[in-house]
């Protein structure tokens, strides 16, 4: 008797524990279960897509959809911002499941994507009839000859934003060149500004990139045709004149070098501490969800400064666009999503006026709803005629690394060292470009 | 002999009469029993491994097949350009992981942390825990329970409310220094930061030690430092000539925590990242390097060599510290 009742409580235990292992095995899979959606499906026996995608305006537009089309549903879960979503999608790939059908991603990190095969080519489903909808450059980061990757949504074409209030107080005038932006550093100091025009982010990986590629820097020749081949030339004279500009503001002491995307660096940007934002066009809904702005702050527009006025070059930094995993579970469904969820002047209306995005789309673009639009955040300036709807146009597109994040890691030590430390420009560029070739030859790239 | 040791005399008493009962049995009933312990033994075994079943369970399969399955990735290399195709590749990674300037200079940062970090937490626990335990008042019980506060706090919310402390902007430090008339330094510049997290980590352990620390001396029977008193002994004396030496193995015990804590130093670097990238690199300490080698660059094989080499690393560190401490903790 005595013997059973132990043997029972015997089995007992290593039952329970048996079922408390059991109950932890489905919690590790379940990253993308479906059941999971943030928003409501209205039609539940439809196809169901899901979608990851970090801006919050992304619910009402997905309602949208869904309300729109009797036969797909979009289930939307919002896994995070940049970094936060390509660490879970990279491990999802590496597991082989747990990666959602659609996926919104920068077109920087496209690359990095397709040659671990973690994309579907949305050619096939006749996404390359859809080229004239977008602005050449826009297209051209997204595809790769015939192929492409992701259908572009939004853009981050930079323009310079000042603080009009600061620079009559001191009786300067914005720049136009990066020279007169020098010297009108200097002059704000020495009429007495006590904050600096602008900040220098040693870790604005996509920034950096995009003041270098103003100079005509093209780092990277690579092909998703010919994934195993690459050319790294990051340190090229175009660089080296960029690099050393701001080194040179930095050690003056009229720029300053700190941390992007800090509570303090928040700070400074809306409280008077900067005076000039170099920022894409989604950099004023940024600056609008800031809090401790100067109550008096004049925020107006500009093109950004240019080193020969007479050949001006436009550049992006940021913005995003969908692209079908290679998880999908049906591909079909995922491209309808990811060519079409943004394919609408209502939602695009949503999408500039709710969330402060810049549309790829040209329907949009050219609309004059939005070409005209008065953004009281600028005191009612038409800041897409005057400044963003012609860098968009005119950026001609860029050429990205498959280890984009690396690279972007690299280039923040070496900026910080340069910064910080003895190392000059030459210095910084040297090492990344070292490091780069030696990380890429590690990876079985052939370096050209 | 004193009066104070007789009452354990008594207790090792009872305890050898209790075992010495089985051998005072007849000789018939011993070898009775002789000849079913064998039987006996076995079925026991088999009652014990029964009852080790739930921790066996989730041991094996939360520990050993991971890292199982985490060698077996070392060994392994899938290039970003070959394909996706996985390799066997044996050593490679180790012998990349050894000559890693990035592995090496993190493993030499995090033991410039165990130099400077292990003796000041340790130092201060036991300095607290000794006075703790001088002190019968009602303070004492407060302030044990302030010192222990900050281990309750989750680290990574003790490391981001570090991180606003040391907030050139919105910190404290530029107020406290402006009474003087100075500027605050900047506690996240590449200078200080290792100051600044030296800080977050004591704040955060000394009193998990000091608990350890002071549950150890509150085990010591108090009438060894009545004969201490008597033969004249002094405060001080008792302090560090019996309560540290009887304490000697908790102290080694908390020393391994802290080294091997410290090794993998992780968490508070990760978390001040955020709002220092430049002056914590992904390259930090080897763990951080190993995250990111995993999540950040898709390099999961390289990442599981950094682990093991990490792991190895702390195992020959942990294995010397206790061989050279054999004695005091009682391991010998």
């Amino acid at each position: 008797m005595r013997f059973s009742t132990r043997r029972a409580l015997a089995v007992m235990a290593s039952g329970l524990v048996g079922l408390s292992v059991a109950a932890c095995a489905p919690g590790e899979g379940a990253g993308a279960s479906s059941t999971s959606c943030t928003n409501e499906i209205a039609k539940p026996d439809a196809t169901r897509v899901t979608l990851w995608a970090w801006y919050p305006a992304v619910e009402q537009i997905v309602d949208r959809f869904n309300a729109e089309h009797d036969d797909v549903q979009v289930c939307w879960t919002n896994a995070g911002q940049g970094a936060d979503e390509y660490g879970k999608f990279s491990t999802a790939l590496e597991a082989g499941t747990g990666a959602p059908d659609v996926i919104q991603l920068e077109s920087e990190i496209l690359p990095t994507y397709t040659i671990l095969d973690g994309l579907t080519d949305l050619a096939p489903f006749g996404a390359g009839d859809l080229a004239d909808e977008f602005p050449a450059g826009a297209w051209s980061d997204v595809s790769d000859g015939d192929a492409v990757h992701a259908v572009p949504v939004d853009g981050g074409p930079v323009g310079m934003l000042y603080r009009a209030d600061i620079f009559s107080k001191y009786g300067v005038e914005p720049p136009t060149t990066w020279d007169e932006f020098a010297q009108a550093a200097q002059d704000l100091r020495d009429a007495g500004y006590a904050g600096f025009i602008t900040n220098y982010a040693t870790n604005g990986g996509a920034f950096n990139y995009a003041l270098f590629a103003q100079a005509g820097w093209a780092p990277f020749d690579y092909d998703s045709s010919r994934p195993a081949e690459i050319g790294i030339d990051v340190d090229t004279p175009a660089a080296r004149k960029v690099l050393s500009y701001w080194e040179d503001l930095v050690d003056r002491g009229l720029v300053s070098s700190d941390d992007a995307f800090t509570s303090d660096y928040n700070t400074s940007l809306v409280d008077g501490t900067y005076a000039v934002y170099i920022a894409a066009a989604w950099g004023p809904g940024y600056l609008e969800g800031l809090s401790d702005a100067d109550s008096g702050a004049e925020w107006r527009a500009a093109p950004l400064p240019q080193w020969d006025p007479a050949n001006p070059v436009q550049v992006n930094q940021g913005g995003s666009a969908l692209a079908v995993t290679s998880q999908a579970t049906d591909p079909e469904a995922a491209a309808t999503v990811a060519t079409e969820l943004f394919d609408d002047t209502e939602t695009w209306h949503v999408g500039v006026e709710e969330a402060g995005l810049f549309p790829l789309w040209n329907l949009a673009l050219e609309a004059d709803w939005f070409t005209g639009r008065r953004y009281p955040f600028f005191g009612g300036q038409q800041v897409n005629r005057d400044v963003f709807l012609d860098a968009a146009a005119q950026y001609p597109g860029f050429t990205f690394s498959p280890f984009q994040v690396y690279a972007y890691d690299r280039q923040t030590m070496a900026l910080y060292d340069m910064v910080e430390g003895p190392a000059t420009a030459a210095d910084a560029l040297a090492t990344v470009q070292d490091g780069l070739v030696r990380y890429a030859e590690q990876q079985g790239f052939t370096v050209r | 002999m004193t009066s104070a040791d007789r009452p354990r005399e008594g207790t090792l008493l009872t305890s050898s009469t209790t075992a010495a009962t089985p051998a005072a049995a007849p000789a018939r009933a011993e070898r009775a029993r002789r000849r079913s312990a064998g039987a006996l033994d076995t079925r026991r075994q088999w009652w014990g491994w029964l009852f080790l079943a739930p921790f066996t369970v989730v041991f094996v399969l939360f520990l050993l097949v991971p890292l199982g399955y985490a060698f077996w990735l070392s060994l392994h290399t899938k290039g970003i350009a070959t394909g996706g195709e996985s390799v066997f590749t044996g050593v490679a990674n180790y012998v990349r992981v050894f000559t890693d300037a990035d592995f090496l200079s993190g493993m030499a940062r995090v033991g410039r942390f165990v130099l400077v970090m292990v003796p000041i937490q340790v130092g201060l626990a036991v300095a607290i825990a000794l006075v703790l335990d001088t002190l019968a008042t009602r303070l004492s019980k407060a302030s044990r329970l302030l010192v222990f506060v900050p281990y309750a706090i989750p680290a990574v919310i003790g490391a981001l409310m570090w991180g606003f402390l040391y907030s050139p902007r919105f910190g404290p430090a530029n107020d406290l220094f402006g009474l003087f008339g100075l500027d605050a330094p900047d506690f996240l510049s590449r200078d200080l930061i290792f100051g600044s997290l030296v800080n977050i980590v004591t704040w955060q352990w000394v009193g998990y030690y000091m608990i350890i620390v002071y549950a150890a001396l509150r085990a010591i029977d108090p009438s060894v430092y009545e004969a201490a008193r008597l033969d004249g002994a002094g405060n001080r004396q008792i302090a560090f000539r019996i309560k540290i030496p009887m304490i000697a193995s908790s102290m080694v015990m908390i020393v391994v925590f802290a080294l091997i804590g410290t090794l993998q130093f992780f968490t508070e670097p990760t978390v001040l990242r955020s709002v220092a990238q430049g002056a914590i690199p992904t390259t930090y300490t080897p763990n951080l390097y190993a995250y990111s080698m995993a999540f950040s660059y898709s390099q999961f094989n390289y990442a599981s060599t950094i682990a093991f080499a990490l792991g190895i690393l702390v195992f020959i560190g942990s294995y010397v510290f206790l061989y050279a401490t054999r004695k005091q903790s009682g391991l010998k």
